[in-house]
């Protein structure tokens, strides 16, 4: 019998709808530093931060099946080469941003060598000693100010509000530099390959999958965006230690993030920022007593509401705004109108 | 040399007993706790909140009142909690754990402030033997040593010769047969939790004596943990020992080239292992 024919269907109303928005909503927040306070530029660079670090976990855990909680390597790795660029090659730290990233992206090709020794569970607590070398070794370095940190004083020329306006400008350019870096890559053959990988290793190898280059391949790009998170962080931040650099906490507010938002969607980490951020302003006076509350939060979201929110909302009402799969339509609703001679 | 030798064999034996309970729960059912270390300092912490309530002397009957507390407790987080989080994808169980540290670090922080903390033994800490002129030992440290010794043995034997180490290895090395021949797998994986935590609950208990143990503890001795598991090598609880002294003795090399780099030291001497022998050195289970 012959195929019937088939349309892939590849968006949906909602994700044509959600791109315009999300198109009008970037122009709008572009011109911020026209209208808006400098406080809320420093509060978008700090949660662009986390987010952009969010989506690259979410990558890495919930396309790639690699669960780290060593992302924080590359985080730091990221920031101490944008500040080292900056400080003494004399860099514009601007510059240095994506320096830095490519660095961290680098840097996780030799890491992987080490670190794809193990997996699983196992995988995770090994990238954690990874970053503790990094934190460790960077601890060490006396020309970055050792244990006690640095400032990042290259960019003491720069006057305050056109630092301030375009860190922000950069924040906002690497938010969608890593939203479209993701979706374009998880749209693309490799993107689709990738999701047969998390399904099923062993399927997807036999099907011709290079799986052990796709991983690498996956390792990489989360390392550079996680890198870039990074420079980004410390540029707003103009300080820098080995402890706030390479804190697994960074990684933790990632899993947070991510959980809560629906893991292995893009959506996900969208959803789960602005959770974050909302709870993070308001509650982050309680100290001790809203970590605590974020723990229990991700473990009884990880018990009993596995899909996270978007993915619920994803389940009742099929939300879709960044699509990522093929649907298979079929165009003629009669069986019988098949054409013959296709092959 | 030979000091630090000896140092390193004695700091072995305190890593042993921290990372006993994780080769335990690795081996019998690959669960992965991220929150063992913030487990450890949780039972110093319930030794020393148990001294200070009843006003006890001695520390050491407190410590043993705690072990069947970790026992019960160990039980019901797997059978009630962990249980439902294993399978083929390791982010459930690793999310929960690793919420599960956060949490304890942050109610400890609560309860009894950053300030490092220590169990009073009554001087016990500080005796020593000396053998020769040059060279002193710790009693504390030689009886943290005897401990692990036993420890390792004990479990050894348990596993070889007991219908419940049977049954352990019954079900890791497959789950379904096993039920198909009657075991419950989450009974027995809720046992070998409850055996583990009695083991950290031990662990603990030293760990406060031999030194000071505060609220964020935990993640390092995770990692030490978790180190000596994998360069001893997944199921032999000796490998687990001669892993957990491995790792001793290279941070006491470390330290004594220059204090600065002494734990990155052992972490180096871990990733070797890892790429020259990633099975470890005396494996005996598989996956």
């Amino acid at each position: 019998m012959p195929p019937p024919i088939v349309a892939v269907e590849r968006a949906t109303a909602a994700s044509r709808a959600a791109l315009v928005v999300a198109v009008a909503i970037v122009l709008i927040a572009a011109s911020l530093p026209f209208w808006g306070e400098s406080s809320w530029m420093r509060e978008f660079v700090e949660i662009a931060c986390y987010f952009i670090f969010a989506m690259m976990w979410n990558l890495l855990a919930g396309y790639g099946g690699m669960v780290s909680i060593g992302q924080q390597a590359f985080f730091g790795f990221g920031g101490y080469v944008m500040l080292m660029l900056g400080n003494f090659a004399g860099l514009n730290p601007f510059v240095a941003i994506p320096l830095g990233a490519l660095a961290a992206g680098l840097v996780a090709v030799p890491v992987s060598f080490v670190a794809f020794r193990l997996s699983g569970g196992y995988f995770a607590i090994g990238t954690w000693v990874i970053a503790e070398v990094f934190r460790l070794s960077f601890a060490n370095v006396s020309a970055v100010g050792g244990g006690s940190g640095t400032t990042l004083t290259a960019l003491r020329g720069i006057d305050k509000a056109t630092r301030e306006s375009t860190t922000y400008w950069m924040a906002l350019a690497c938010v969608v530099a890593a939203v479209a870096l993701v979706y374009l890559f998880l749209r693309s053959k490799r993107g689709l390959a990738l999701l047969a990988i998390r399904d099923n290793e062993v399927a997807a190898e036999s099907q011709g999958i290079p799986v052990a280059r796709m991983k690498l391949a996956v390792y990489v790009v989360a390392a550079f965006g996680a890198g870039l998170a990074g420079a980004l962080y410390f540029v707003g931040n103009l300080r820098i230690s080995p402890d706030a650099a390479f804190s697994v906490n960074w990684t933790a507010f990632a899993i947070f993030m991510v959980v809560i938002g629906g893991i292995g969607r893009i959506e996900g980490p969208l959803v789960g920022a602005l959770i974050f951020w909302a709870l993070n302003k308001f509650l982050s006076d309680y100290g001790t007593w809203y970590l605590l509350g974020l723990g229990l939060l991700a473990i009884l979201v990880t018990l009993f509401f596995k899909q996270g929110l978007w993915g619920f909302a994803q389940q009742r009402w099929g939300w879709s705004l960044f699509p990522t799969q093929r649907k298979l339509l079929r165009t003629s609703p009669d069986a019988n109108t098949f054409l013959r001679d296709r092959p | 040399m030979l000091e630090t030798l000896v140092q390193g064999v004695l700091l072995g034996g305190l890593y042993t007993l921290f990372a006993l309970g994780q080769s335990l729960m690795f081996g019998v059912m690959r669960l992965t706790n991220t929150a063992q270390g913030d487990f450890i300092i949780l039972g110093a912490f319930a030794v020393i909140a148990g001294v200070s309530l009843t006003g006890a002397s001695a520390p050491w009957l407190v410590a043993l009142a705690v072990l069947p507390v970790a026992f019960g407790f160990g039980y019901v987080l797997q059978r009630y909690v962990l249980n439902g989080t294993l399978g083929k994808d390791p982010l459930p169980s690793l999310v929960v754990t690793f919420g599960l540290s956060i949490v304890i670090q942050n109610l400890l922080l609560e309860l009894f402030s950053a300030d490092p903390r220590a169990i009073e033994t009554g001087g016990l800490s500080t005796q020593g033997i000396a053998l020769g002129d040059a060279m002193s030992l710790g009693v504390l440290p030689l009886v943290v040593l005897a401990v692990a010794l036993v420890a390792t043995g004990a479990l050894q034997w348990l596993f070889a010769h007991t219908a419940l180490g049977r049954s352990f290895r019954a079900v890791s090395d497959d789950r379904e047969i096993a039920e198909l021949m009657g075991l419950s797998a989450k009974k027995v994986y809720a046992l070998a939790t409850a055996i583990a935590f009695v083991l950290i609950a031990i662990a603990g208990a030293l760990q406060g004596m031999r030194t000071t143990v505060s609220p964020s503890d935990g993640p390092l001795l995770l990692l030490f943990a978790f180190e000596a598991v994998i360069i001893g090598g997944m199921g032999s609880f000796w490998g687990t020992l001669a892993g957990a002294m491995i790792l001793g003795i290279t941070q006491q090399i470390g330290f004594r080239l220059d204090p600065g780099w002494g734990i990155w030291f052992g972490h180096i001497v871990f990733l070797v292992v890892l790429v020259l022998r990633p099975q470890g050195l005396f494996p005996k289970t598989r996956g």
